[in-house]
């Protein structure tokens, strides 16, 4: 970093996520006017166009990449269309230990004075939790599942390359083609599209006149400042926000703020999950570094600063504010904005450039917490790529995580994609594959598979509240065989998971009806071509994802079951579910049996990895191929973000030895302390997954720095990794810190503020984590070989 | 089929030879170094060795115990010299505060161990290394082993002291990639003393392979008030040296770590006194050899 990049770097980390009313403010100021007099999509877009027309526009000193979601970084807007704050939760938005935002009186007031008043009853969450069955809340309230859109909307998508060649203008060219084309007489749907493509039409206009009141700005700022190098830089912002997004982009500058600018854009239009992502930033990028530094006009440290200020950019953006689950299952200021580096080009040759090495030795000095950054390792990318990673991975922050690029292609051809699509794709947010460009992958919520196996051994009751959620599938001391007692699983299972896509649907409905995302569907083949919403199916590929949690613990549970009561009979089911539900007190010998005496997932034993896979395939027969209400299908995936947490918090004791209320397994991984023969092993079990079935599947790894000591050790690693990825494995990340170190900090935090972990498909602050995040990553097995 | 006693098999092993490897730890020793950090692999019969901590005191041992060894009362502690090494208060324990070392294990039911992490040791070069004890000291196993690794294609590795009759060692040589070899004093005496065994034909052995021309790896640990002066240094450079075609020399500084198996086995580690090398000494050690022409690493 220079002198003006590790300011602005120091200025993001130092400011305070704040809430700022201001979107909140003219959002309801424009609904109140015009409610009523459009179409759903023409109103979503003039309310983008009226925000990008009013809101305060920021330029911090020093910078060269320009523009900010709130009126300064890390003032976060509100998104009261979709979830209204009530009061309380601003107090607790404000006052909470971990992941807080300031809230200031002006804020609160503006919120008791006009916008709860205003959206009361109208937010999406309102209706939504109004509309959905009571089936639905039950199961939701005890802990089976989450819903990501009951107050984010639909996100998580990628960008292409297709911004880098093209201007907004002629995505407006685009649109009137399209609109043109339509056939009133034939096409039923016409005057929906007509509308549609209406709506995208305006947002590139709001989106080009944010970009034009940026470069005022910066030219007033010009004319005010006596510095004159600073004065040029100014004129010179003014330049590139004239030129983008409404032309396409000439340089790495223009490249860079171009894409700043429809990062905004999709994030101020809804708070989609997981922000936007520039995909392959290093193969897109490539064109205009190789131009400038062959036309003398750029330089690598030149690339390397614009790089650096577009990063820190990404820093000033935490998440917008969560309340209630969704905070629980997704506790983080994390946005997952993740940067993709190698992989394969269209035509399955390698993707890594010199840009992907840039971008490492960035991400190496300047260790934020945002944008996230991964690997796209395919069999073919080149081993100094991945040690150059793994240098960066040693130092212990948890990012880049690692992915099987030619795994990522073979999910992504099973679900029915193109070739070129499937290999332009990647993978976002946490471990998510995804067609960049074309496709709507989302994600609607965690499904708590040790949950269900508590259900099944208790009836169809919760024990927890006492009220029967499942149907009758028999009680324990009726299950004669193991095989009965699965299949009473699978009818639970099947239960759960239908009430669960029932409500999905009905969400989705709401979002294409009420909520479309004219911005985003100018981004997302084929919105334009089909002249439909990314939120109602326009994309090219529209897969719908549930993620299943806890797979190492019920696993481990059956495995434990199998072994004593069926396979040894030991004990009869019954008088281990007494021992369960009294949450093991007096019963510490049998805990300590299911412990220690019962084969465990992770450690290559056949019969327990059998378990798993065939909980595993329950779960993907349950979900997978049925469809959705845009044209595509569900899919299940395999990740927890910090959700195994809160699953694990409303699971009573499980056969595992589990105690009631600990955390589950995350990801793929086993049960914290379960793997006791190594990594090898640990890759070994989890790749007996089918993981081309998932659409990602996270596997967590704790190594002590000593292991990857040397060139030596990143070797170990880079081979570990690759063995790993010709088994089938999707993702790896590692934690490369000492259990000691993470004491301390959990001890004294203000003595380690900066110590970023991996969680769960991302990296935190570790002292951002609640305690029982902070004792389970503890907990997970050091890997401690040498 | 042919067994022998096996007390470990440890995988993703990234010291005891090139890449990722499966280790054997072969049971049963001649010599007892007294710094030996896996002490439980000193008596060619099984032991329980004991954890302390993770025991809960529910007697469950004592009811299966055929000696009734342990105490009567209160937590039992580590097996006395009765013991038997059934293994019936292991299988007992709920909390594994009880572990037996050495199964008996067939070559086949090794091999399927060892052949589990394939895809790794061929990705990093790696394969399987047989270190004890000592290996040699249940030759027609480690024979049987080594045949079946070199008929399935894998590297193979032996960790030894050379305590072995010359046709010993003359027959696994042809199975084995790699020797690693283990140099603790060249003064005759003290090597007795110290070891309980003689270095004449140890010494005579490595000189052996080395003018065989098989691939060789010096393994020296070092241990303070041992070995670690210079004259003792200076000798085993240039033994070292004088061997044919043998340039790499591994340092295994002597660590404590092995204290805690001699508590669970309920022997008093008899080195308790002794303060681990320091990173200087280490260094210089190492220089040592280096001014012999030697490539030395520091294993930790």
């Amino acid at each position: 970093m220079n002198e003006r990049t590790t300011r602005l770097r120091q200025k993001s980390l130092d400011a305070r996520p704040a809430i700022s009313p201001e979107r909140a403010e003219i959002l309801t100021a424009f609904y109140r006017e015009n409610e009523g007099k459009h179409s759903a999509p023409v109103m979503r877009a003039l309310a983008f166009h009226r925000l990008c027309e009013r809101k305060t526009i920021h330029i911090g000193a020093g910078e060269l990449i320009v523009g900010e979601r709130g009126p300064a970084p890390k003032e976060v807007p509100t998104y009261p269309e979709l979830t209204c704050h009530s009061l309380e939760d601003l107090d607790i938005l404000d006052t909470r230990p971990k992941t807080s935002y300031a809230v200031s009186a002006a804020c609160r007031m503006a919120y008791a004075e006009r916008i709860i008043p205003y959206w009361r009853g109208r937010s999406l969450r309102d209706r939504i939790f109004a509309a959905l069955s009571p089936e639905w809340h039950d199961a939701y309230a005890a802990g089976v599942f989450t819903e990501f859109m009951e107050q984010r909307a639909p996100g998580h998508t990628v960008l292409d390359d297709k911004i880098y060649g093209k201007g907004l203008l002629d995505f407006k060219a685009d649109i009137a083609a399209a609109a043109a084309a339509l056939d009133f007489a034939r096409d039923p749907r016409a005057y929906d599209r007509s509308e549609q493509l209406r709506a995208m039409d305006i947002a590139c206009d709001a989106a080009i006149l944010f970009a034009a009141r940026h470069a005022a700005l910066a030219e007033q700022l010009a004319r005010a400042d006596s510095d004159p190098p600073r004065r040029e830089e100014l004129l010179h912002i003014a330049a590139v926000c004239r030129r983008v997004p409404a032309r396409a982009p000439r340089d790495l500058y223009e490249a860079l703020q171009y894409y700043w600018f429809c990062h905004l854009a999709v994030i101020t239009e809804l708070n989609g999950w997981d922000s936007f992502n520039p995909g392959h930033l290093d193969q897109h990028l490539l064109p205009f570094y190789q131009r400038g530094l062959a036309a003398g006009t750029l330089t690598r440290e030149g690339a390397r600063e614009l790089l650096e200020c577009f990063f820190i950019k990404f820093n000033n953006h935490p998440a917008p504010p969560k309340v209630g689950v969704t905070a629980a299952e997704s506790g983080t200021y994390t946005d997952f904005a993740n940067i993709n580096i190698g992989g394969l080009l269209r035509d399955g040759s390698d993707g890594a450039n010199e840009v992907s090495h840039l971008l490492l030795d960035i991400i190496d000095d300047m260790h934020l917490l945002q944008p996230s950054s991964n690997l796209q390792l395919a069999s073919r990318t080149p081993e100094e790529l991945l040690r150059h990673v793994l240098r960066v991975v040693r130092k212990g922050y948890g990012f880049p995580s690692l992915f099987n690029a030619d795994a990522v292609v073979a999910e992504q051809l099973r679900q029915g994609k193109s070739l070129e699509d499937a290999r332009a794709g990647g993978c976002s947010g946490c471990v998510e594959t995804g067609a960049f460009g074309k496709e709507a992958f989302i994600l609607t919520g965690y499904f708590n598979l040790p949950k269900v196996l508590e259900l099944t051994l208790n009836d169809g009751l919760d024990p927890r509240s006492g009220r029967q959620l499942g149907p009758r599938s028999g009680t324990a001391a009726s299950h004669a065989t193991f095989d009965d007692l699965f299949a009473a699983l699978r009818r639970q299972l099947q239960h759960f998971v239908d009430i669960k896509i029932a409500g999905n649907q009905l969400i989705e409905r709401v979002y294409a009806t009420h909520m479309p995302a004219p911005f985003l569907s100018v981004l997302i083949d084929d919105c334009v071509a089909r002249g439909t919403d990314y939120n109602a199916g326009g994309a090219r590929y529209n897969n719908s994802f549930i993620q299943g949690v806890g797979i190492g613990t019920i696993s481990d549970s059956l495995s434990a079951i199998r072994e004593l009561v069926y396979e040894r009979t030991e004990l009869p089911l019954a008088d281990l579910c007494t021992a369960l539900s009294a949450d093991f007190a007096q019963h510490e010998p049998l805990r300590q049996r299911l412990l220690n005496k019962t084969p465990k997932y992770g450690n290559d034993d056949a019969a327990a990895d059998r378990i798993m896979t065939r909980v595993f395939a329950a779960f993907c027969e349950a979900i997978d191929g049925r469809p959705n209400t845009k044209g595509g299908h569900y899919r299940v995936e395999m990740l927890p973000t910090t959700c195994h947490v809160y699953f694990g918090s409303l699971c009573g004791a499980s056969a595992d030895g589990r105690r009631a209320g600990t955390p589950l397994s995350e990801g793929i991984s086993p049960v914290q302390g379960a793997d006791r023969k190594g990594p090898t092993a640990v890759f070994l079990s989890a790749a007996k997954m089918d993981q081309i079935r998932t659409g990602g599947a996270l596997l967590n790894m704790k190594f002590t720095p000593a292991l990857l000591a040397g060139e030596e050790g990143i070797a170990r690693l880079a081979q570990l990794v690759r063995s790993y990825f010709r088994l089938g494995g999707h993702h790896v990340q590692f934690n490369v810190v000492g259990a000691d170190t993470l004491r301390a900090a959990k001890a004294r935090p203000q003595e380690h503020r900066d110590l970023i972990v991996r969680v769960a498909g991302y990296s935190d602050f570790f002292c951002d984590l609640s305690e029982a995040l902070q004792d389970e990553i503890i907990a997970r097995t050091e890997h401690a070989a040498f | 089929m042919l067994s022998g006693l096996v007390f470990n098999i440890q995988r993703f092993s990234v010291q005891d030879g090139p890449g990722i490897r499966t280790t054997v730890f072969l049971k049963g020793c001649p010599a007892a170094c007294p710094w030996c950090h896996n002490p439980e692999s000193q008596s060619s019969r099984p032991e329980i060795l004991f954890a302390e901590e993770r025991c809960i005191g529910c007697g469950q041992c004592l009811l299966v115990c055929p000696l009734t060894e342990a105490p009567a009362k209160g937590k039992p502690g580590a097996p006395g010299t009765r013991c038997l090494g059934c293994g019936a208060c292991v299988a007992a324990c709920p909390s594994e505060a009880r572990r037996l070392a050495g199964a008996s294990l067939s070559v086949a039911e090794v091999m399927r161990e060892v052949r589990a992490d394939r895809i790794f040791q061929e990705e990093s070069g790696g394969g399987v290394t047989f270190s004890g004890g000592e290996p040699f000291a249940q030759f027609p196993f480690l024979l049987a082993l080594l045949e079946a690794c070199r008929a399935e294609g894998m590297h193979t590795a032996i960790d030894t002291c050379g305590h072995a009759p010359r046709e010993h060692v003359r027959a696994v040589a042809p199975f084995t990639d790699l020797f690693l070899y283990d140099l603790k004093l060249i003064d005759a005496r003290r090597h007795r003393d110290v070891t309980g065994i003689p270095n004449a034909q140890l010494l005579a052995n490595l000189r052996f392979l080395a003018q065989s021309g098989g691939a060789l790896r010096l393994r020296v640990p070092v241990i303070p008030g041992v070995n670690d002066a210079a004259a003792d240094v200076d000798a085993l450079a240039r033994f070292a040296a004088s061997l044919d075609g043998v340039r790499g020399v591994d340092l295994l500084p002597f660590h404590r770590t092995g204290a805690r198996k001699f508590a669970r086995l309920g022997r008093a580690f008899p080195l308790a006194d002794i303060v681990p090398p320091s990173a200087e000494r280490l260094a210089d050690i190492a220089a040592r050899f280096r001014e012999h022409g030697f490539e030395a690493a520091i294993l930790g």
